[in-house]
């Protein structure tokens, strides 16, 4: 499999009254096209930075990060599902969801067919002339994912999208997330601080320490897809949890430690 | 705002059934305490204390009243809270009717309610020939001076309208200040150099009192009692507050929202158009709200000063002539008008921002 993701040797470091604060430094990650990687580690470790290096919000100061273009030249690179109340207030859920296509100046019509293809997959077609402000918080993400999955981009982006959800809402997300991402296989980057979400969701999980924020280690997820929440049940699952969790320990420790 | 009542109603109701003697007795003492206001004695002390009777009042009525609530149905509740928002101000004004026509309040300094009423139906439908001027420009006369003078005569009689001349200053000068407000009031707020640049400067004529640059303003227009002005000073109490509020609006945006109009591939006029200007506007129009009411304040202190016609005019005018009920009859004059204008820019807001509609709308 080709290449779609590459980071070497990123570091970001912010200017502060103190002098520097290293974000990231020597974090290094190859994705592969058609993967999901889900990032875990303690707050504060720099996994959202790297998103939105990734998303091109920021920049590198430092070492390399990149998306390889794939052969489409109008194919937007990478679109972001960021947490929750990035949808527009402004404008009803199917101009939210047509947003990336309108900028792209596709006509009315067309962006709208697309965008209900979307809406419809979601389960949002009773309320597409909403707005926002009128939906929950699990239909408003709902929202933001159709968004950025209408714009089909190559890498799709995803900031903690579930983590101001409640727990059954979030649960029946990450069930609809892996039915849609098991349609499309678009290359996914998650960020999450929940380990049962990343080994339920991901083929490889990241883990990364805190300042400065780099790999620690990795761990390649073989359950079985098609998985849905019997998956979460199985010894394997378990174990891979604990593994998970084992590696983490030491760094949500340390980060606390740090802040305290 | 439908549940507050409700959770009150509970106890309340416990409270009627426990002490049921309230009610009861509370009812002959108001009756006797009319009685006992009737009187001589009641009318010399009232003088000397008659906001202590008027509190105890207010609050033997709130006590009753509340007594009724728990036995309306619950479906006439709406219509129940409505008939106390506008029976206790027409409570009031009874109020100040009886008090004034038996001499209690003195009627040079506050006439009946009834007398302002018929103050204001003369002021409508009369012309006053010395001032040359009348209350709404007898639109009654328009179809005959069409067809004797034009349009020039319907002109005419717009000219000589007291609330023609204050409202169409009111919205020139609100338009006119507004507009470029939002402009830069933009600007500012996209801009950190412009920002900076500025700041200082708009918050030092943010704090000055328009009406101060009155004078100046006098000097600067060719013609001091004309129109120019009124409507720059009305124009220029506007612009700043609205360009302050419209870069604090522009300022304020969540950040998010830039970055998901940058991630979407939103080039600079799409990120105006649908990102900063939508996310900007309910702040731009809380400025245009205040710097409307602001602007009625500086029209009518305005025609206090120096005008020959509008609703401030025909305050102070009737204020040096002592026709104390034409005074008060302008006033209500002038709530009309900011009602009215209220009521204009809301329905912009609504039209504008749809989404700001309640859900159930």
């Amino acid at each position: 499999m080709a290449l779609k993701i590459v980071a070497t040797a990123a570091q970001k470091r912010f200017p502060t009254r103190n002098g520097w604060m290293t974000a990231i430094e020597r974090f290094d990650l190859e994705v592969e096209e058609g993967e999901f990687v889900c990032v875990v580690g303690p707050s504060g470790c720099g996994k959202s930075t790297f998103l939105r290096i990734l998303a091109g919000l920021d920049h590198v100061t430092g070492g390399d990060v990149h998306i390889v273009p794939g052969p489409d030249p109008t194919q937007p690179l990478n679109n972001v599902v960021f947490q929750e109340y990035a949808v527009f207030p402004w404008k009803t859920v199917l101009d939210n969801v047509a947003f990336g296509l309108e900028m792209r100046g596709i006509p009315r019509a067309e962006r709208y067919r697309r965008a209900r293809r979307w809406i419809t997959k979601v389960g949002l077609t009773r309320f597409e002339d909403y707005f926002p402000s009128q939906l929950s918080g699990g239909m408003k993400q709902r929202v933001s994912i159709a968004r950025a999955l209408t714009n089909d981009p190559q890498v799709l982006l995803m900031d903690e999208p579930l983590g101001a959800l409640d727990a059954q809402t979030r649960t029946v997300l990450q069930e609809e997330l892996l039915t849609i991402w098991e349609e499309t296989r678009k290359t996914v980057v998650y960020i999450t601080h929940s380990i049962e979400e990343a080994v339920f969701l991901a083929d490889r999980v990241v883990i990364m320490t805190a300042h400065p924020g780099t790999v620690k280690s990795e761990f390649r997820v073989d359950l079985p897809r098609p998985r849905d929440l019997s998956t979460m049940a199985t010894p394997a699952f378990a174990a891979l949890t604990g593994a998970v969790w084992e590696a983490l320990r030491d760094e949500v420790t340390r980060a606390m430690a740090e802040q305290a | 705002m439908s549940t507050a009542p409700g959770d009150r109603r509970r106890p309340s109701a416990a409270r009627g059934r426990r002490g049921a003697g309230l009610p009861g007795w509370l009812v002959p003492a108001v009756v006797l305490a009319l009685i006992v206001a009737s009187s001589q004695v009641f009318f010399e002390a009232w003088q000397r204390a008659w906001l202590v009777f008027a509190g105890v009042a207010f609050v033997c009525l709130v006590l009753v009243v509340q007594e009724i609530e728990p036995r309306v149905p619950i479906r006439y509740r709406g219509l129940y809270g409505k008939v106390l928002a506008l029976g206790f101000p027409l409570l009031l004004l009874t109020m100040w009717e009886w008090l004034s026509t038996s001499g209690v309040l003195n009627a040079r300094w506050f006439p009946p309610p009834s007398q302002i009423a018929v103050a204001l139906w003369e002021l409508t439908v009369t012309y006053d020939r010395f001032n040359r001027t009348s209350l709404i420009g007898r639109p009654w006369l328009v179809p005959e001076r069409l067809a004797s003078e034009g349009w020039a005569g319907v002109a005419a009689l717009a000219r000589e309208s007291h609330v023609w001349a204050t409202l169409s200053r009111v919205a020139f000068g609100f338009v006119l200040g507004a507009t470029p407000g939002v402009v830069i009031g933009m600007v500012m707020g996209l801009n950190r150099t412009v920002r900076m640049m500025l700041d200082a400067t708009m918050s030092a004529f943010y704090v000055l009192p328009k009406i101060a640059i009155f004078p100046i303003l006098m000097l600067v227009f060719a013609n001091p009692f004309g129109e120019g002005p009124k409507i720059a000073v009305v124009a220029i109490s506007a612009f700043f507050l609205v360009a302050i509020s419209t870069m604090a609006g522009v300022q304020g945006i969540d950040k998010v929202y830039l970055e998901a109009g940058r991630n979407f591939g939103a080039n600079r006029w799409q990120m105006f158009r649908h990102v900063i200007l939508p996310a900007a506007l309910p702040i731009v129009f809380s400025g245009l709200r205040l710097a409307l009411g602001t602007a009625l304040i500086v029209i009518v202190a305005v025609e206090f000063v120096r005008a020959d016609r509008g609703v401030g005019f025909l305050i102070f005018y009737n204020w040096q002539v002592l026709v104390t009920p034409r005074m008060y009859a302008a006033l209500v004059v002038v709530m009309a008008l900011g009602v009215l204008l209220t009521t204009i820019l809301q329905w912009i807001e609504r039209r504008v921002m749809p989404w700001r509609r309640s859900p159930e709308g």
